[in-house]
């Protein structure tokens, strides 16, 4: 077993998950039995193998330059007012549980 | 009216020509809806107003004798991860049940302005996560060829809707096999586009270095219609590729004589159905017949693409669905004091099981002391990956596979099985790794009357050659 009952809780916390104690339960099963079978990842020598994190590297990095300047294919020049139109107040929160014609409204984040 | 046979172009002729309206188009598939979907289950919501403003647009242009554009009057179905202005939008999750989007995705923007009469949204896994819909938080879609059986996932609504003739296209998403899979499953054609080919712009986020947009259809010239609809850079999505658009549709007649095609054994091997087998290689001497030259070649990393796809994926997703925290979308938990306490418990009242799981897996693998070993790794193999492809497509213009190692499975059979159901996806997810597009087209049927998928997959950004291959096969 890889996955212990602790790291569920830590992971669940991490998460932002409570889970019941029935899914936790179920949880250790099934993270412990996808992870043995992750495992067979490890019968491959990756040392000197470089990641890939994003398919569309592979058409527009620049590989002579260096930091951003590698990503250009994927910039633009910025435009104050933004590409579109920012949406009005009112109808970004339109979808908010609890907001005030400004803000979207929260429980007190600080006890005092 | 025979909904059958409606293809685009019978469908946008028959509005041009007044031989029908779009309205009535749109009312003749609402009633099929009305009849057939109960027991079927593709749609989670209808935009009616929306689809018959649209459709009146279409049949005055039409009064008017003004060309149509290519989808004018075409009444389709989006799958229920592209947002839409003004409808409901859930991605099969309880967590966004009252979310109404302010603004469209591209590609339905792209659909509309092409004429399309969207009339509803798609069934669909939660947040597009699952291979036989049955993870949808409303309701699980039935295969319309076997009501016993599920029509594949995560796009099931999108592709039962198509094979039941609720809709002539629609549109769905594909992250590790979920356009490709269903249509399968349901008998129709689904296509993924190469990463970057379709803008995500609007799309709910899975994935999103593995998510893509894509059409299933009737037939393949069906497919191509709409892939170069949605197609193209959009200054909205930086991963969108800026490259010209081929006329798709003009691509479907060119020869194939002489095209080589690939065939991988470690897609024929273990685990793939006896019946599937058949049908596949019979398709592969098809092909020869029709000119082409069979060339074997081999993927050597494909039995490590499951647990690369579930690292990546699972990783990529808890990052994007942190979002769902109570603040902005809709659904909080009530009677929460603190907000941390809101975070969780919204968040465990909103999100089903599978979700869950996968947003433990992938922060498991992205947390401390794991990240290297999980992770990381995962991102390594996923370069030795695309190199099989890089290597087979210097040899070969195409490959040709199984879309899935069986036919539709039965509801609740992998249900409680999480890594049984992940290896349904177990010849769509290499593709999607390496950002390759594929097609899948109905290729025969099991005895049992089952639909049986063939995958044809070419290199970045060549969808010509296989929708070429894909429409020579099904005219032959």
């Amino acid at each position: 077993m890889k996955v212990t009952d602790k790291d569920v809780a830590y992971v669940a916390e991490l998460a932002n998950l409570d889970l019941t104690e029935e899914e936790r339960t179920g949880m250790l099963r099934d993270l412990n039995s996808i992870l043995d079978y992750i495992d067979r990842l490890n019968e491959l020598d990756t040392s000197d193998v470089p990641a890939m994190a994003q398919v569309s590297d592979r058409y527009g990095v620049d590989e002579q330059k260096q930091g951003s300047a590698r990503f250009a294919y994927a910039s633009r020049d910025d435009v104050p007012e933004g590409l579109r139109k920012s949406l009005p107040h009112e109808e970004a929160l339109r979808n908010a549980p609890d907001a005030d014609e400004e803000f979207f409204r929260v429980p007190k984040v600080i006890e005092r | 009216m025979d909904l059958k046979s409606l293809t685009i172009d019978a469908a946008r002729s028959a509005v041009q020509e007044r031989k029908t309206t779009a309205l009535a188009l749109a009312e003749a598939h609402y009633a099929r809806i009305k009849q057939e979907d109960g027991q079927i289950g593709a749609f989670l919501t209808l935009s009616k107003e929306r689809a018959l403003e649209q459709a009146d647009r279409m049949d005055r242009m039409a009064a008017e004798g003004k060309i149509l554009p290519p989808l004018g009057g075409v009444p389709v179905g989006i799958k229920d991860v592209m947002s839409t202005r003004g409808v409901r939008t859930t991605a099969g999750s309880k967590i966004l049940e009252k979310y109404i989007p302010p603004y469209d995705s591209t590609a339905v923007a792209r659909m509309e302005a092409a004429g399309a009469v969207v009339l509803g949204k798609m069934n669909c896994d939660e947040f597009a996560m699952g291979s036989s819909n049955e993870n949808s938080a409303y309701h699980p879609v039935r295969n319309p060829r076997d009501l016993s059986r599920v029509p594949g996932g995560s796009s099931g609504g999108s592709a039962a809707a198509v094979a039941a003739d609720m809709a002539v296209v629609t549109l769905g998403s594909d992250t590790g096999g979920s356009v490709r899979q269903p249509a399968s499953f349901c008998g129709v054609v689904g296509l993924m586009p190469t990463y970057g080919r379709v803008s995500r712009y609007g799309l709910i986020a899975f994935a999103s270095s593995l998510d893509h947009i894509g059409p299933l259809a009737k037939t393949v010239k069906d497919a191509a219609i709409v892939l170069g609809t949605i197609a193209g850079r959009d200054p909205m999505d930086s991963t969108s590729a800026e490259l010209a658009v081929p006329d798709y549709v003009a691509e479907l007649d060119k020869p194939v004589r002489g095209m080589k095609i690939g065939v991988a054994k470690e897609y024929l091997g273990e685990g793939l159905d006896e019946e599937v087998r058949q049908a596949v290689e019979a398709a592969i001497a098809k092909l020869k017949t029709l000119g082409c030259e069979i060339v074997p070649v081999s993927l050597p990393h494909t039995p490590y693409a499951i647990p690369t796809y579930y690292l990546v994926a699972t990783a990529e997703a808890s990052s994007n669905l942190a979002r769902y925290d109570g603040v902005r979308y809709s659904c909080r938990a009530r009677g929460v004091k603190t907000l941390s306490e809101m975070y969780r418990r919204s968040r465990d009242e909103g999100f089903g099981a599978e979700v869950k799981r996968r947003i433990m897996l992938g922060t498991y693998a992205l947390s401390a002391g794991y990240y290297d070993a999980y992770y990381l790794k995962a991102q390594k193999v996923r370069t030795l990956l695309t190199r099989d492809f890089d290597e087979a497509f210097r040899k070969v213009d195409a490959i040709v596979t199984p879309t899935s190692p069986t036919a539709a499975f039965r509801l609740g059979e992998k249900s409680n099985d999480p890594l049984a159901m992940y290896l349904a996806d177990i010849y769509t997810v290499t593709a999607s790794l390496a950002g390759i597009p594929g097609i899948s087209v109905p290729c025969g049927e099991t005895r049992e009357k089952l639909p049986i998928g063939l995958q044809i997959l070419a290199k970045h950004f060549d969808e010509s050659t296989i929708l070429r291959v894909a429409h020579a096969y099904e005219q032959a």
